[in-house]
């Protein structure tokens, strides 16, 4: 540990920590743009310019002067330091404010701006921009520059979905760093001079990797902007929503921005142990689907002509009836590992009650990546593993395929998937005497289904999910669902109820409670508990090389993580 | 802590009321006598026949409306600030993207839908006050009149009509930019 005065006041940190960490430590902002924890520092923004001081160097036999708390007194630098490239030392001063440092930042922004454009009305970075923020903060209100700005090139496609604009940016070079250093693709640099250097990317190349929108988020301006997200809604409207990406068994931990019912982005959210700050683009897009047109938004029951829509009374009633008439051993369920921890839970209950032996979930593998795409395609394996008691998922799809083949299975209750594409074809769910399902969209298998109920989104329930890595993680809702759509769990619960005829439960924290009372891994848990990162309930071998890299790179100092 | 009225003494005359009432006829009488000889200035305005429009003031405020510029250009880019410090949330404003290879390329951004509900605005200006682009302004239409609240609602035609062409203002998208 050493000492270090920040702003007046001794506190001491670990040797090496950044200058600019100690500072936040000690509450002390420095406004930086270059700077990013997760990343190596070059330290050429400029920004965070603070005075620095050491205790002067003794001429043999001299007696270093203390002040009155005994440390030894600091003679300060009469040039400014950057403080996100350097550490700490022993004795040392800083000070993030007076006029030397105010100067500097001020001098800086005037810099930064003298080509910048006035852009802010149509750029999508405006409520969430750095420099807007430091302009108002430490910038002055008019420009001196009476030269023309240097035109650079605009709204320019550097990838699939990803838009660059020259003139917005400050080259912090963040979104280069990223890409050699993180999504090892290295294709943007810098070309050209002073105020002529333009980002760009390789000749013949593009900004395509599946982590180039992680670029957009670092950007402290506006020069890259999400082609998904570009002028959907301005960000100060947006209700942020912390929850999970839920497209693979990762978990990455997000942001949902939403506004009146729309789900608009999807940012990531740091989690050290899960994926950093950062997240793929497919997960983070793959939420369009749920404003869909062929969402399903009311209970239907099948009739001669068709599928008609029923109230969720009239759907229950008639499974139950349904499902009373059939012995235990001609039902089987097939649940889905994309549905949370509760839903699973309450699907067990169900089959507790009508005394189902075959249930089984369909699996999803996939490639994956070595960064952050799991290699397993469902978000909630293992939760389905623990809750459902199965030890080997998909395992149990041949049975239950042939069982309906040979007419020994009559009923079958599936929910969130879709079976004909998972190997049940027409002919064999013909063969069904009743078919229950519940989709989120409009399918095939729904087709067949002589009861579908619709089920609600990631972003429109609450719940829990454990990762690839047995974590266990929270959902939380961030749009109402559309139509009579309700709550996974709560529907389960009402069909429970229909078969049982007892009372149910109401709050999905009670669901969680007796879960943690029956599944032995959520022992002592709660939802509450599980809090905003999650909690690791579970050792699984699973490695994930994005964070191991990071650490790496923690320990031999590049990054401060 | 309760508020003592003090009520005012009445004079006999006073409390007799009839005079009150005479003297008011006298004062209606003598304005309409007056009218009939010439006397008066007529105050009467035929109202929805005769307005008011030539008295209003500068500074009146009435209908929010956009105005395009000397070029004929949209001058909103739809940056949304007046939807967000509207105080009845009276606009929605749904943007749009100017498509490649049009003049104003350049500008990028402008209104796909922009909606004002009449039923809810309060003339209060705020829109104007906010709008960085100069795009919105309170016009002196004060006749916001409809059979439906669907009527009240003015879009983007409506609001162009009402705006109009407003000339001499900055225009930043200018060649320089």
């Amino acid at each position: 540990m050493v000492n270090v005065q920040i702003n007046g006041t001794w506190m001491q940190f670990p040797k090496g920590t950044r200058m600019i960490e100690a500072c936040k430590e000690a509450n002390a902002e420095v406004p930086h743009y270059c700077y990013h924890p997760k990343l190596s520092s070059p330290g050429n923004c400029r920004m965070c310019l603070v005075e620095m001081g050491m205790p002067p160097r003794l001429a043999p036999g001299q007696e270093a002067e203390k002040d009155e708390d005994g440390h030894t007194k600091i003679s300060w630098m009469p040039r400014p330091a950057i403080a996100c490239a350097n550490t700490v030392a022993n004795g040392m001063g800083i000070r993030t404010t007076g006029p030397l440092v105010e100067e500097c930042r001020k001098g800086v922004m005037e810099f930064l701006l003298i080509n910048h454009p006035l852009d802010c009305p149509i750029c999508d970075q405006a409520g969430e921009c750095r420099l807007q923020e430091f302009s108002v903060e430490h910038g002055q209100g008019e420009s001196r520059f009476l030269e023309t700005k240097v035109k650079k090139p605009k709204n320019v496609e550097i990838g699939p979905r990803i838009r660059l604009d020259d003139e917005r940016c400050i080259m912090c070079s963040r979104c280069i760093r990223f890409c050699q250093e993180i999504a090892d693709d290295d294709v943007l640099g810098f070309t050209d001079r002073g105020s002529h250097t333009v980002l760009t990317t390789h000749p013949g190349k593009q900004l395509a990797n599946d982590y180039s929108l992680n670029t957009a988020d670092i950007c402290p301006v506006g020069a890259l902007t999400s082609n998904d997200f570009r002028f959907q809604m301005r960000v100060w409207f947006l209700k942020e929503t912390k929850s999970l990406c839920t497209s693979c068994g990762r978990g990455c931990n997000t942001l949902i921005g939403a506004r009146e019912n729309e789900v608009h982005r999807q940012t990531p959210r740091e989690n050290g142990e899960v994926n950093s700050t950062w997240m793929c683009d497919s997960g983070r897009l793959n939420f369009h689907y749920l404003h869909s047109e062929s969402r399903l938004t009311d209970p239907m029951i099948k009739s001669d002509s068709g599928h008609r829509v029923a109230s969720w009374s009239e759907a229950h009633q008639l499974s139950a009836a349904c499902l009373k008439a059939c012995e235990p051993n001609q039902i089987a369920m097939v649940a889905s590992a994309r549905m949370t921890n509760e839903e699973l839970f309450m699907a067990k209950r169900l089959a507790k009650e009508l005394k189902i032996e075959l249930i089984d979930v369909v699996t999803r593998p996939q490639d994956g990546d070595d960064l952050l795409v799991s290699k397993d395609g469902n978000p909630n394996t293992n939760g389905a593993m623990l809750i459902l008691g199965i030890d080997e998922p998909g395992s149990k799809l041949n049975a239950i395929k042939a069982g309906i083949d040979r007419g020994e299975i009559k009923a079958l209750l599936c929910f969130d998937e879709n079976l004909v594409k998972a190997g049940l074809g027409e002919a064999i769910l013909g063969k069904l005497s009743f078919l229950l399902s519940s989709h989120l969209l409009a399918n095939s298998t729904a087709d067949l289904a002589n009861v579908v109920l619709p089920s609600s989104g990631f972003a429109e329930k609450r719940g829990s999910m454990v990762n690839v890595t047995g974590r266990l993680q929270r959902l939380n809702q961030a749009i109402q669902p559309p139509g009579q759509v309700m709550d996974g769990w709560e529907v389960l619960r009402d069909l429970i109820q229909s078969v049982t005829g007892s009372n149910g439960l109401y709050m999905i924290e009670d669901v969680f409670k007796l879960m943690a009372e029956d599944v032995p891994a959520f022992a002592g848990l709660s939802l509450s508990k599980i809090g905003d990162e999650g909690v690791s309930i579970m050792d699984t071998d699973e490695k994930v090389t994005l964070l191991e890299r990071e650490r790496e790179r923690v320990a031999k100092g590049i990054i401060v993580g | 802590m309760a508020i003592v009225v003090k009520r005012p003494k009445l004079s006999i005359l006073e409390k007799m009321y009839l005079p009150g009432i005479i003297k008011g006829l006298w004062i209606t009488l003598s304005h309409a006598i007056n009218r009939l000889r010439g006397k008066s200035k007529k105050v009467t305005m035929q109202y929805p026949e005769e307005k008011w429009d030539d008295q209003l003031p500068e500074y009146y405020r009435g209908a929010p409306a956009l105005v395009t510029d000397e070029q004929g250009r949209e001058r909103c880019v739809s940056c949304q600030l007046c939807e967000f410090i509207c105080p009845p949330r009276a606009i929605k404003i749904i943007p749009g993207e100017i498509e490649k290879g049009d003049t104003w390329e350049k500008v990028e951004k402008q209104p796909a839908t922009f909606d004002i509900d009449m039923i809810r605005c309060i003339y209060c200006g705020m829109c104007e006050e906010v709008c960085p682009e100069q795009a919105i302004y309170l016009r002196k239409d004060y006749v916001i009149t409809g059979e439906s609240r669907e009527e009240m609602v003015h879009d983007k035609d409506k609001l162009y009509e009402i705006g109009g062409v407003r000339v001499g203002l900055v225009n930043k998208w200018n060649e320089l930019k």
